[in-house]
């Protein structure tokens, strides 16, 4: 069947389709274009090739297990998506989450938004032909990802906050790497700032190219850096502040425009202000507790002995791992029962231990929230990520909705290239950081 | 404004088209008439109220109900920094509700996907049709009546 567009279109123009798989596009996302020449005089917009399903695959899993979804959404800033989950069950539930937590939880957010922004201009500047550009900010993004990994275990899908908290407390060295992927992103930044600021070419593809106002902004539902460049000021952290967010300080950089150009430094002020904000979450965390690797036997010295009967003496294992978490657990998850995974130790020794593992994940018996619906929001990289959630009392929510600030920021795409050139296209579209996984769920 | 006092001058002003007003874990919820929907929605987004945003838009299926659709809109207002959310019940035998794409204009795209995913109909919206799923997809998946893990029909491919 023939699309609006293709029904609409005049006689004389030339109909052009770009996508869903196009070079110079990061994500499967379609745009009929009506052309006369090389100027669209309409485009029609078609998404949804990545959509798996993720409403309808959350009302069937437990509130525990549906968390690696969340993950999937914006797969480039995994913990922001988990946070605004996570924090909605706490809503609900009404937990309170340990000072250290909340610390932990605000230093992989800004970790997580710093290599969201570097996705998005890194690839932005690379299809405007700068491909140095997105060589170093991949660099800067690896330093970043080293911290994440040495904590979570993982580089993209982490699944590391928590219900209640997050999983597992920082790894060791983590002072260490965090000033590293500091000291990298600020060489960077400034390295980029350099090459593209004043760049001719740059400019040219950017400036009053892809222009939105304030007022169509806000009409659009556009949130985050989108919206922040028209001028208008919203950051949840500041209109609704969570976590530490209202006692750190940092600024929220405006653009005035509201084209491509400003697009891009916004998220590049935006980075500086993530960087201040990892900086003085760090100074705020103390160093953990004595850690517990020094004492106690070593491993297979403990499976030797265990041969025969339980060894009495501690084993020396990181903390963080299964079975040796009970001593960190009070300082990075909730003590209100029964949102958290017991611990491992207990399941493994004792019977009321074993039964409360099996109580947490048999079906019926897990997180179970009062009945009611829920909304809550936190800034991601792109905006206000929201979820919406409906409990009806058992421990599958029995509707859970996303909203995603991609949907409502490319909704607004065509008119935003309607009248510009082909050539425009891949700038603005690379400056709208359009995710996939969140746009289509 | 505070905002108790909005609700309660919303609830005067519009007493006929208000159900109710319920506060679920902090949120502001007015539950609205499908007839009084659009002059509320049209009147909330102008001043004094200024609910400038429409942040989300979605519906649940309450598929044991007999107003079995029930949409959800949450509101922001930037001048006030406050969030409202308006609920509207539809029978499950005629899910239509008057479209809201000449108010805000991400209504357009979010009252497809509803559409998509719940087959709620929406009046004026100039294009309604899918958004996420394909042309050719049968059923709309999100309704509780639509089973989990269900194989679709192949469908011709496009040229």
């Amino acid at each position: 069947m023939a699309s609006r567009l293709e029904k609409n279109a005049r006689p004389d123009s030339m109909l052009l389709n770009m996508g869903p798989s196009h070079p110079a596009m990061h994500g499967t996302f379609r745009i009929m274009l009506e052309l006369e020449g090389e100027r669209i005089l309409n485009a029609e917009v078609e998404i949804g090739f990545l959509h798996r399903g993720f409403e309808k695959t959350c009302e069937n899993r437990t509130y525990f297990n549906l968390l690696p979804y969340t993950d999937r959404l914006n797969y480039v800033s995994p913990q922001i998506n988990n946070l605004g989950y996570a924090m909605a069950m706490e809503k609900m539930l009404g937990l309170t989450v340990p000072e250290r937590a909340q610390q932990i939880r605000v230093l992989m957010c800004e970790l997580s938004r710093l290599s969201d922004h570097l996705t998005c201009l890194g690839a932005m500047a690379m299809e405007n032909g700068a491909f140095s550009v997105f060589l170093y900010m991949m660099k800067a993004r690896e330093f970043l990802w080293d911290v994440i990994e040495f904590t979570t275990g993982s580089r993209m899908t982490t699944s590391y906050i928590r219900i209640g908290g997050v999983r597992a407390d920082l790894g060791a060295g983590w002072r260490g790497s965090v000033k590293t992927a500091i000291l990298e992103t600020r060489r960077v930044l400034k390295d980029v700032r350099g090459l593209l600021d004043a760049n001719r070419i740059f400019l040219n593809r950017t400036r009053d190219v892809g222009t939105m106002s304030p007022e169509d902004a806000l009409s659009y539902g556009w949130t985050g850096p989108c919206l922040r460049s028209t001028g208008v000021n919203y950051d949840v952290r500041k209109a609704q502040p969570y976590l530490l967010y209202d006692r750190l300080d940092f600024e929220v950089p405006l653009g005035e425009r509201g084209d491509n150009y400003d697009r891009y430094s916004v998220r590049m002020r935006e980075m500086e202000q993530s960087l201040r904000l990892i900086e003085q979450v760090a100074a705020l965390i103390p160093d953990a507790a004595p850690r517990l690797e020094a004492d106690g036997i070593e491993p297979a010295e403990a499976v030797r002995r265990g041969r025969t009967r339980r060894p009495a003496q501690r084993i020396r294992l990181s903390p963080n791992l299964e079975g040796s978490e009970k001593d960190v657990y009070p300082r990075i998850l909730t003590a209100d029962a029964p949102v958290v995974v017991p611990p491992k130790e207990d399941t493994y020794t004792t019977m009321e231990g074993l039964i409360s593992h099996f109580l947490f994940f048999m079906n019926g018996t897990g997180i179970r929230p009062p009945k009611g619906d829920v909304y809550f929001s936190v800034e991601g990289g792109n905006g206000e990520v929201g979820f919406y959630i409906v409990s009806d009392g058992t421990d599958r929510p029995y509707r859970l909705h996303l909203r995603a600030p991609c949907f409502h920021i490319l909704a607004a795409f065509e008119t935003l290239i309607k009248g510009r050139f082909v050539a425009d296209i891949v700038p603005t579209f690379g400056s709208m950081n359009m995710i996939g996984g969140e746009l289509d769920r | 404004m505070d905002k108790e006092d909005l609700i309660d001058e919303i609830r005067t002003r519009f007493g006929a088209d208000v159900e109710s007003y319920a506060e679920t874990f902090g949120d502001q919820t007015l539950a609205v008439r499908r007839e009084g929907l659009r002059a509320l929605m049209s009147a909330l987004r102008a001043a004094p109220y200024d609910y400038a945003v429409l942040l989300d838009l979605t519906c649940v299926d309450y598929a044991a109900v007999e107003s079995r659709f029930e949409m959800v809109y949450h509101l922001y207002s930037l001048s006030g920094n406050r969030r409202l959310r308006i609920k509207v019940s539809l029978p499950a035998e005629n899910p239509v509700v008057d479209s809201l794409t000449g108010l805000w204009k991400n209504a357009d795209w979010l009252e497809r996907e509803a559409f998509d995913m719940f087959g709620v109909g929406f009046i004026g919206h100039p294009d309604l049709r899918r958004i996420l799923m394909y042309e050719g997809f049968e059923g709309h998946p999100l309704r509780k009546s639509y089973p989990w893990r269900k194989e679709q029909p192949l469908v011709p491919m496009k040229d």
